[in-house]
């Protein structure tokens, strides 16, 4: 089958520093990254005639950030769907360039969540809103962590799932965190007690914050950002590195409704929008970027996104099905190690890009061999609640 | 300096305003369309169904079940932090409306709570609304 050849990631970078100490701001951290992702594509500022922004850098993001790295865009696309914001930015950079409105696409990110001592996960829920939903919300004292713990109870109570399945994410994520400098970096910035590879019993056996969900199921807060530079095939082919495709993508959202089925996510949606796009299986793809903020974040993706059928990730995800070093078992989860163990600030979805990137390159710390196809899905929002989804195929030459 | 106190909901916000002001009779407000029989909650001045839409208020029996939960073991929340562990949940009411609420009314609520159970509402009492928190129900089934 002939696949789609519209659009390239043809730049990268990701903001190395986890704790900035706050020193820089996330607008110095997102011009920065995109300097350095314009120099990995061969190209300059003046080459940039599109941004995606999601707003992390102020109100009137299209605006501002255009005056703050001085290009002057002729498209402009600030959507915002929290995490997964970085995965629409790409289906909408492809689909802009595929329709002759642009030719190099700038997506950012900068965060410094970690350094403004946010606390992400257990901090309330907002408070009483003019948005209808966060005034029936805000009284109940759901935390984050307690919102995605809902869906892994309900998955437990329908599948039978197990907390040492769900370990299994955890475990598989840390080893390749491992490989990474910059992960390990990373886990010593913010102060992780342990940092070393983990077994399932070290995640069950670790602090419960929500039933059912212990500490090392619960990704980082950290700082950071990164940069993704997308161009036409004719600018493609003549850049720095090998371009790596946007074959195909997809997008949905989904919400609480009277009498739904919580451990089905959006992407059962956008998955398969994005994989018939792509004219690919599940089946084919090597590497495998899901949004890691929680273990049950993966699990419901991964069956949503039809890596195995709804209710039997557990067992599928067992026996380190999920490494690097394992390819005739299914995709690599998460090779930089995740939101669990490398970089979370907060909107994880552009790492989710840059490592596979990185893999269809060949130039990941834990390199799945050959690597052709990687998937990309990010999820913004809350798993439990209102969520976003994006997902993103892409493939080398 | 006072106890800190749970966030409660405004009672001006559009939308919403007609089932808080319910609360304040002790009645859990729900809408359902006479067009199209959709169930609507939250409350919304347009039926999700359909778009000739005719909502009308009803008032919910409280007699609900345990759809999914979490025990809260960490926050720092002003309010909350102090109330660990509490169970966050959502509650199907027996009408239809799926809510965010408490589980209450357990000694325990590492043991005493699962998925399925059979609930009932409280009112949690405030000035200006009632909260609607759910314990376990007292009826035999
Ligand atoms: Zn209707």
């Amino acid at each position: 089958m002939s696949q789609k050849r519209d659009a390239a990631i043809v730049g990268i970078h990701e903001y190395p520093s986890r704790d900035v100490e706050g020193e820089v701001s996330p607008l110095q951290i997102k011009a920065e990254s995109a300097a350095i992702a314009l120099a990995d594509a061969g190209l300059t500022w003046s080459d940039v005639d599109a941004i995606y922004d999601a707003g992390e850098g102020g109100g009137m993001a299209g605006l501002t950030m255009a005056e703050y790295f001085g290009l002057s865009p002729r498209v402009i696309n600030t959507t915002n769907v929290g995490g997964s914001s970085y995965e629409y930015h790409a289906a909408h950079a492809s689909r802009d360039i595929k329709a002759g409105k642009a030719r190099v696409a700038l997506l950012t990110y900068g965060s410094t969540a970690h350094s403004n001592a946010r606390a992400i996960g257990v901090g309330g829920r907002g408070g009483a809103s003019m948005h209808p939903a966060e005034n029936m919300d805000a009284y109940a004292g759901m935390t984050l962590i307690a919102n995605y713990a809902m869906v892994a109870h309900r998955h437990m109570h329908e599948y039978g799932t197990t907390s040492e399945q769900l370990a299994e994410i955890s475990v598989a994520t840390r080893m390749h965190a491992m490989r990474n400098p910059e992960a390990v970096k990373a886990m010593e910035d913010l102060e992780f007690l342990d940092i070393r590879e983990t077994t399932i019993a070290d995640v069950v056996n670790s602090r419960m914050i929500a039933d059912p969900l212990h500490l090392l199921e619960c990704c980082m807060i950290s700082d950071g950002g990164g940069a993704v530079v997308i161009a036409a095939p004719e600018v493609a082919r003549n850049c720095k590195k090998p371009p790596v495709w946007i074959l195909g993508s997809g997008e949905a959202t989904k919400y609480p409704m009277n009498g739904g089925d919580i451990t089905t996510s959006a992407a059962a949606q956008s998955g398969p929008l994005a994989f018939a796009e792509a004219g690919v299986t599940p089946a084919e793809i090597d590497v495998a970027m899901i949004y890691d903020s929680f273990s049950i974040t993966v699990l419901a993706l991964l069956e949503d996104l039809g890596f195995c059928p709804k209710g039997e990730g557990g067992r599928w995800v067992e026996g380190g099905r999920l490494r690097f070093d394992r390819p005739s078992d299914g995709p690599a989860l998460n090779t930089d190690g995740g939101g669990l163990s490398s970089n979370h600030p907060g909107m994880r979805g552009i790492f989710l890009l840059l490592e596979a990137t990185r893999q269809l390159r060949g130039e990941s710390t834990a390199q799945v061999a050959d690597a052709k196809l990687a998937i990309a899905h990010g999820n913004g929002g809350m798993l439990g609640s209102r969520h976003a989804a994006g997902t993103i195929i892409l493939g080398s030459d | 300096m006072n106890d800190p106190v749970r966030p409660l909901p405004r009672t001006d916000e559009f939308d919403t305003q007609e089932f808080w002001a319910g609360t304040k009779e002790k009645e859990f407000r729900y809408q359902q369309c006479r067009n199209c029989d959709t169930v609507i909650f939250y409350a919304r001045r347009h039926c999700t169904g359909c778009v000739d839409g005719d909502l009308e208020w009803k008032i919910a029996s409280g007699r609900a079940t345990l759809y999914t939960y979490s025990v809260v073991r960490q926050s720092y929340h002003p309010f909350f932090r102090n109330q660990v562990p509490y169970a966050v949940a959502w509650i199907d009411l027996e009408e239809g409306p799926r809510i965010l609420s408490n589980v209450v009314g357990v000694s325990d609520p590492l043991k005493d709570i699962h998925i399925g159970m059979r609930l009932e509402l409280e009112w949690e009492e405030h000035d200006a609304l009632c909260i609607p928190l759910f314990r376990p129900s007292t009826e035999s089934s």
